[in-house]
């Protein structure tokens, strides 16, 4: 799963917000940065580069925490045993990614509840994709080999990234993925092989998510001027649409195997450039979804804050029971 | 023989920037300063380390080592885990 939150404005860099920071301090940063050094929690940042990691740290964990919903949908229809427990434990990996990246962010100072609360205002981020609902079982396929195939698209470079506990976090998080993928392509392969209305169901399903896998890149280079930044800092090391168009060269040909065909009447091979040429994204649809208007944010954000809302008898049991035993000892 | 023995510290030190504090051993100190001067005396005498943690050996809580084979045991048969339980098939490439 994966973040685009590199690509949203500082707010607090526009404002103007006066911080003491010495060109001597700025420049002896970027030093570090230049010579492939990584950056570590205690380490002197300037203050936006601190709040660019928090914001994309925080905003990644929160999508890893509602990416389990879309494929929740599916855990008590899976259609075989097999298949739930696969996919109960990718549903578990995702909470545990979200964990990693949660306790990174944290070494930049940002507190668990802080972050937490952003997301259940409605005030953080996540990521468009999981805005989509789910609706037959092939969705759950199409989910592990293009979601999941995007984010590692996304991630890889992430593990270079300049702040350690990030990049660290990120090692962790890739080799996990992997299965995730496989078990997405494992689905639809054996959907492949199946009848017609399972090849039709599939087809169905990879039409709507196609264009939107797309889309988790994140905006053209073109329209993302301020990812210049995060590219000098080295917290992004490849553009929007070089790593959009490697997932693309990547993915067209897996298509082909599995019969589908891809949604785009301006696909085809280069054969010059050996690159998948595509159409037009429709960013109207992506900035809709982005801005809380896509067919599930309600939904997800609402069932989120109710989880989190029954949740909390089990945080202050758990409080109360610490807070006796520390009395009993201490008696 | 002192009144009190001064207490155990564990000692974790990152090598270079980049890589995650590992644990190298432990000194004893009479309080936390003392234990970061010990710990940089007796682990990093040859450059080994830029950061030191060092943390209270009685705060760290362990695992069982006789309970490891039922602490652990949720994960044994969970093979759909890792990514070879799945085949490719021939022809797939890059996933």
């Amino acid at each position: 799963m994966y973040t685009q939150g590199l690509d949203q404005k500082d707010k607090h860099a526009a404002s103007g917000q006066a911080i003491a920071e010495s060109a001597e301090q700025l420049a002896a940063f970027q030093e570090r940065i230049d010579a492939e050094e990584k950056i570590e929690a205690k380490d002197w940042m300037p203050e936006a580069y601190r709040r660019t990691l928090i914001r994309q740290i925080s905003q990644h964990a929160h999508s890893e925490i509602i990416g389990m919903q879309p494929e929740g949908n599916w855990l008590t229809r899976a259609p075989s045993l097999k298949r739930k427990v696969i996919l109960l434990a990718k549903i578990q990996d995702e909470a545990g990614h979200g964990l990693y990246l949660y306790a990174a962010a944290e070494t930049l100072g940002v507190s668990r509840d802080q972050m937490v609360g952003d997301l259940l205002s409605g005030k953080a981020k996540y990521s468009s994709i999981f805005n989509y609902p789910t609706l037959t079982w092939a969705d759950i396929g199409a989910i592990g080999w293009l979601v999941d195939g995007a984010a590692i698209m996304n991630q890889i470079p992430l593990c270079r990234c300049s702040f350690g506990p990030y990049a660290r976090a990120m090692v962790r998080v890739c080799k996990e993925e992997s299965f995730h993928q496989r078990q997405g392509f494992d689905i639809l392969v054996t959907l492949s092989r199946g009848n017609d209305a399972q090849k039709a169901m599939m087809q169905d399903a990879f039409d709507r998510w196609w264009w939107p896998s797309l889309m988790m890149f994140g905006p053209s280079d073109t329209d993302s001027k301020h990812s210049a930044q995060s590219m000098a800092w080295k917290i992004k090391r490849i553009s929007n649409d070089e790593l959009r168009q490697k997932f693309v060269d990547a993915t067209v040909p897996q298509a082909e195997f599995l019969g589908l065909k891809v949604p785009d009447e301006d696909l085809r091979l280069n054969a010059k450039t050996g690159h998948y040429e595509f159409g037009e994204i429709d960013w109207q649809e992506f900035l809709d979804v982005i801005a809380g208007n896509g067919p599930c944010n309600k939904q997800r954000l609402a069932k989120r804050q109710k989880a989190h809302a029954d949740g909390a008898w089990v945080r202050e049991a758990a409080q109360a029971y610490a807070s006796k035993q520390a009395a009993r000892a201490a008696a | 023989m002192s009144k009190q023995e001064w207490p155990l510290y564990e000692v974790f030190i990152r090598s270079r920037a980049g890589l995650s504090h590992r644990h190298a051993g432990s000194v004893h100190a009479a309080d936390d300063q003392m234990a970061l001067d010990n710990a940089r005396d007796t682990y990093t005498r040859r450059s080994e380390g830029i950061s030191i943690w060092v943390v209270p050996s009685a705060r760290i809580v362990a695992s069982d080592p006789a309970e490891t084979a039922a602490f652990f045991d949720p994960a044994e048969d969970k093979i759909y885990r890792h990514p070879t339980f799945y085949e490719v098939p021939d022809g797939v490439d890059n996933l």
